[in-house]
């Protein structure tokens, strides 16, 4: 039982996520308090204090493949008040990247979608272009007319950027985008 | 006091109301702002759910442009903007090879000399002088500030003020003669970043906000980010159909609050561009007294 308890590899997604995120959830002792302050706690499959701790036994799964990392909204209200310091929005953030590094299929597309849509957009102007944002959001999802009432208001109030705008600096930044790395070189697997 | 200004994509676009106010109370308030050259997206959520390096070197390039210009203070008035410059900054300073990595990755080089501060931590700092440009003071207002999510979070990023119950902008209201009021939502996350993808948990937390303004018997919401601005200002009718109510609060920037204290006109100030009107919360402010 103890060559079993000590092995490597009973730790070894605690572990990753130590690597990558430079946080250790072996600290947690389930407290509770992230979980009590989460705004959207009670939209997830399961609680941020339960993700701690199937980190710790080793649950990759039911992590990994949980709606509860994309429903972070990552206001950092957890990472404020963790009395063991752990900054569990970077935590959540990490399995993100995680579970989709291992093709995981996010629940939540919504979420990738607009994730998808954003930066599309800055890629391409190398600022965030509202509308057309909203308007490739809104097809990937197949729901061309939501908000369009919200978008007319703001095209009456003076406040939608019809054309967008485009940095100078284009080619440099699609070079970021081209070669920028899930995690940071080195760490990534 | 001159600042690199970082107004950061929404201010071009669906919050130019905060960006027309904060210029009118900046230069009344002898605050020069110069805009970061060729400035880029911060990356927001998105590049951080999606990429550590481009969470990284986006801001990064930001910060490097401010340098190249010798800007040795940047002022952001988006708390996610803010976030992110600063927290990139912060890893610079802490992890050498981060930055070597970083700076291969923008192709220009950063050597960490550029300071990032929000809007209200600078207003902060020119409390004096704001209390001397008060022409109209907003008395009889009774004002609940909503600071949010990443304005006072985590306080290792945001270090102005108390990150559970922060009062920067409390003192700046009460400096314009407005009441400010205690209330028990002033850093609950709004959930802004659901607005589209999430709709239904963004109205209802909008919902929670709106109702606890109304307990404190607020007149308007104070705010300091376009994102806070845009979800509660345009979500109300949701939240509203979510709890069969109806609501009609009106969010000002705190820009706009202290442009009115000065005596500016009201559509000078984007004050006619919000979903719901603060006509009726204003009309019983008093004319300007010079």
């Amino acid at each position: 039982l103890v060559y079993l308890l000590n092995r490597e590899s009973i730790h070894s997604f605690r572990n990753l996520i130590k690597h990558l995120s430079d946080e250790d959830v072996s600290r947690c002792y389930q407290c509770g308090k992230c979980t009590a302050g989460c705004p959207v706690a009670v939209d997830m499959d399961i609680s941020p204090n339960q993700v701690m701790r199937l980190v710790q036994i080793n649950h990759r799964d039911r992590v990994l493949g949980s709606s509860t990392i994309w429903l972070c909204l990552s206001c950092e209200t957890c990472t404020t008040r963790c009395p063991e310091g752990i900054d569990i929005a970077k935590v959540m953030d990490t399995l993100r990247k995680v579970s989709v590094a291992e093709g995981y299929r996010a629940p939540e597309r919504t979420i990738t979608e607009f994730n998808r849509a954003f930066l599309d957009s800055v890629e391409r102007h190398g600022r965030l272009n509202e509308l057309e944002f909203a308007l490739r959001y809104n097809l990937a999802l197949r729901q061309p007319f939501k908000d369009m009432a919200m978008g007319l208001n703001l095209l009456r109030k003076g406040k939608m950027n019809l054309f967008g705008e485009n940095i100078a600096g284009r080619s440099q930044l699609k070079g970021i985008f081209n070669r920028s790395k899930r995690f940071i070189k080195g760490r990534d697997r | 006091m001159r600042y690199g200004y970082y107004p950061g994509c929404a201010l071009h676009g669906s919050a130019r109301e905060f960006d027309l106010s904060i210029k009118e109370c900046c230069q009344t308030l002898g605050i020069e702002l110069v805009e970061v050259p060729d400035w880029n997206c911060c990356g927001a959520s998105a590049a951080h759910e999606v990429s550590e390096e481009l969470s990284l070197a986006l801001p990064l390039r930001v910060l490097s442009q401010a340098e190249g210009y010798n800007m040795n203070t940047i002022m952001a008035p988006c708390a996610a903007c803010y976030s992110r410059l600063k927290r990139a900054g912060i890893k610079v300073a802490r992890d050498p090879a981060v930055v070597s990595r970083i700076n291969e990755l923008i192709g220009q080089e950063y050597k960490g000399g550029v300071a990032v501060k929000h809007l209200i931590e600078v207003l902060k700092e020119n409390q004096t002088t704001l209390e001397s440009t008060v022409v109209r003071p907003l008395e009889g207002l009774k004002v609940a500030c909503y600071y949010g999510c990443l304005l006072v979070r985590p306080p290792e990023v945001a270090d102005f003020d108390d990150a559970e119950n922060p009062v920067t902008m409390d003192e700046i209201v009460r400096t314009l003669g407005a009441e400010p009021v205690g209330w028990s939502h002033k850093t609950e996350c709004c959930g802004a970043s659901f607005s589209f993808s999430k709709p239904d948990i963004a109205a209802r937390l909008v919902g929670d906000i709106l109702e606890a303004a109304l307990q404190a018997e607020a007149d308007v919401i104070a705010v300091a980010c376009p994102l806070c601005h845009a979800n509660l200002d345009m979500r109300q009718a949701a939240a509203a159909r979510k709890l069969h109510k109806k609501y009609s609060i009106p969010i000002l920037y705190i820009s706009q609050l202290i442009g009115l204290a000065q005596g500016k006109d009201r559509r000078l100030l984007g004050l006619d561009k919000h979903v719901v009107s603060p006509d009726n919360a204003l009309q019983s402010l008093k004319a300007p007294s010079r």
